[in-house]
């Protein structure tokens, strides 16, 4: 016989039925002449039989309504788990700070293929993407320490920083963090409404369009409203409702105006 | 999106709960890949396989969640089990069947564990649950090779009637 020796590998694939026909023959028939294999294959087959059987219950339960995709897509999502873990993130976060290295502004002489505006946008519906979703750790300062927060990113910024506060829209600031940007570092504060859903808002220096009106923008479920005011670049972002997120922006735009922005 | 995800998530749950062997922790952990999905679908490859995706995606949350601590429920007695995550398969398995087998996958190491429940569990092709676990495909064969000699030696060699398996360590 011109048959390739049978080797575990074989085996492995025989008992998960993933051998192309003939060479499943063909070990079928090596089996028949080895009655020790034919021994474990068979016990190997019967194991996964009882797999599949043990877990078989899964397939016939309704899903959780925590597992409505339509609502998940939505951005209607956790109410209680999230805000728990973000406080605790927060405080635990607090406690790490103080050791912080030196930083870099910006590069020396790069040329940005997308810059200004929409660089910024761009960064903050990346940050906005990978913190807001975070359950264990979101912010790196929690709410509670709003000053704390604020000293740290105008002092990592190089200008004062101050988290507007969004409470008449339902917001309450979860915390924020500073986030690494092409064009170098942001602060991304984060906040967050009774229903878990969140928003964010990104602001870091400006190099070129200093000064902008506020552009909207949408991308990858993500929506979000951009300016420029006075060399301080900001992007409120959010889970894809432009509607809403709106009003917000020009909220936070108006006493980030007001405030002590220089 | 919603058409491509919704009819897999039975199998995220069972694979989940076959991970965590704890209902309401496997389902939160459905959640977050779920979450994550949506907020990273335009960024998963054109040309993979959008289950091989999503169950990549769950199984890193599960291995932050087991690493960071929360030790699967599985090392639990069974008897102190969750009801919900121990109940009785209908029909065909007798119960101490399915203890018996899900005892033996608890002793089983991690990554073999791991393994064998793409394969075995979730029909996962060598080349997706290689992919998934992020090794070469060989390491995919060997750690099933190794799941199922071990499962033998554990289930087989102490007799149909006479499991020694009160010992869940």
């Amino acid at each position: 016989m011109s048959m390739s020796p049978i080797g575990e590998v074989d085996l492995v694939a025989y008992v998960d039925g993933r051998l192309p026909a003939g060479r499943q023959a063909e070990v079928a028939a090596w089996l028949e002449a080895h009655p020790e294999a034919a021994r474990r294959v068979e016990a190997d087959r019967r194991h996964r039989a009882a797999i599949r059987a043990a877990f078989s219950e899964v397939d016939d339960e309704p899903v959780p309504v925590a597992l409505d995709l339509r609502a998940l897509a939505g951005g209607r999502v956790r109410p209680e788990g999230w805000r728990r873990t973000g406080i605790a993130a927060g405080l635990a976060a607090a406690l790490l700070v103080g050791g912080t290295g030196g930083w870099v502004l910006r590069g020396p002489g790069e040329t940005p293929v997308q810059a200004g505006i929409d660089a910024l946008s761009r960064e903050a519906t990346a940050s906005f993407t990978v913190y807001a979703a975070d359950t264990a750790r979101p912010v790196e300062i929690g709410g509670a320490d709003r000053a704390g927060l604020d000293r740290w990113l105008s002092q990592r910024l190089g200008s004062s920083m101050r988290a507007p506060d969004l409470a008449a829209a339902g917001y309450r600031l979860l915390g924020g963090r500073l986030v690494a940007t092409a064009h170098g570092a942001a602060g991304l504060y984060l906040y967050e409404n009774d229903r878990g859903e969140r928003i964010g808002l990104l602001t870091r220096p400006m190099r070129i369009e200093r000064t902008a009106r506020m552009r909207g923008f949408e991308d990858a479920g993500v929506a979000g409203f951009s300016w420029a005011e006075r060399g301080f670049g900001y992007s409120m972002v959010g889970g894809a409702n432009v509607e809403a997120l709106h009003p917000i922006a020009n909220e936070a735009r108006r006493q980030l105006t007001d405030g002590p922005v220089t | 999106m919603i058409l491509i995800v919704e009819p897999m998530i039975p199998a995220l749950r069972r694979y989940a709960r076959a991970l965590l062997r704890d209902a309401p922790a496997a389902d939160d952990l459905v959640q977050d890949c779920l979450e994550r999905a949506v907020a990273h679908w335009h960024r998963r490859r054109a040309d993979g396989s959008p289950r091989a995706w999503l169950f990549a995606i769950l199984h890193n949350l599960a291995m932050s969640r087991l690493r960071a601590g929360s030790r699967r429920c599985g090392h639990v007695d069974l008897e102190d089990a969750d009801p919900a995550a121990v109940s009785i398969a209908p029909a065909q398995e007798s119960p101490r069947h399915r203890r018996d087998i899900l005892a033996a996958l608890d002793r089983l190491p991690e990554d073999q564990r791991q393994t064998l429940l793409l394969i075995t569990l979730e029909e996962m092709s060598y080349a997706d649950a290689a992919r998934i676990l992020d090794v070469p495909i060989g390491t995919v064969m060997s750690r099933l090779s190794r799941a199922r000699t071990r499962l033998r030696a554990i289930l087989d060699d102490e007799g149909e009637g006479r499991p020694r398996l009160r010992r869940v360590k």
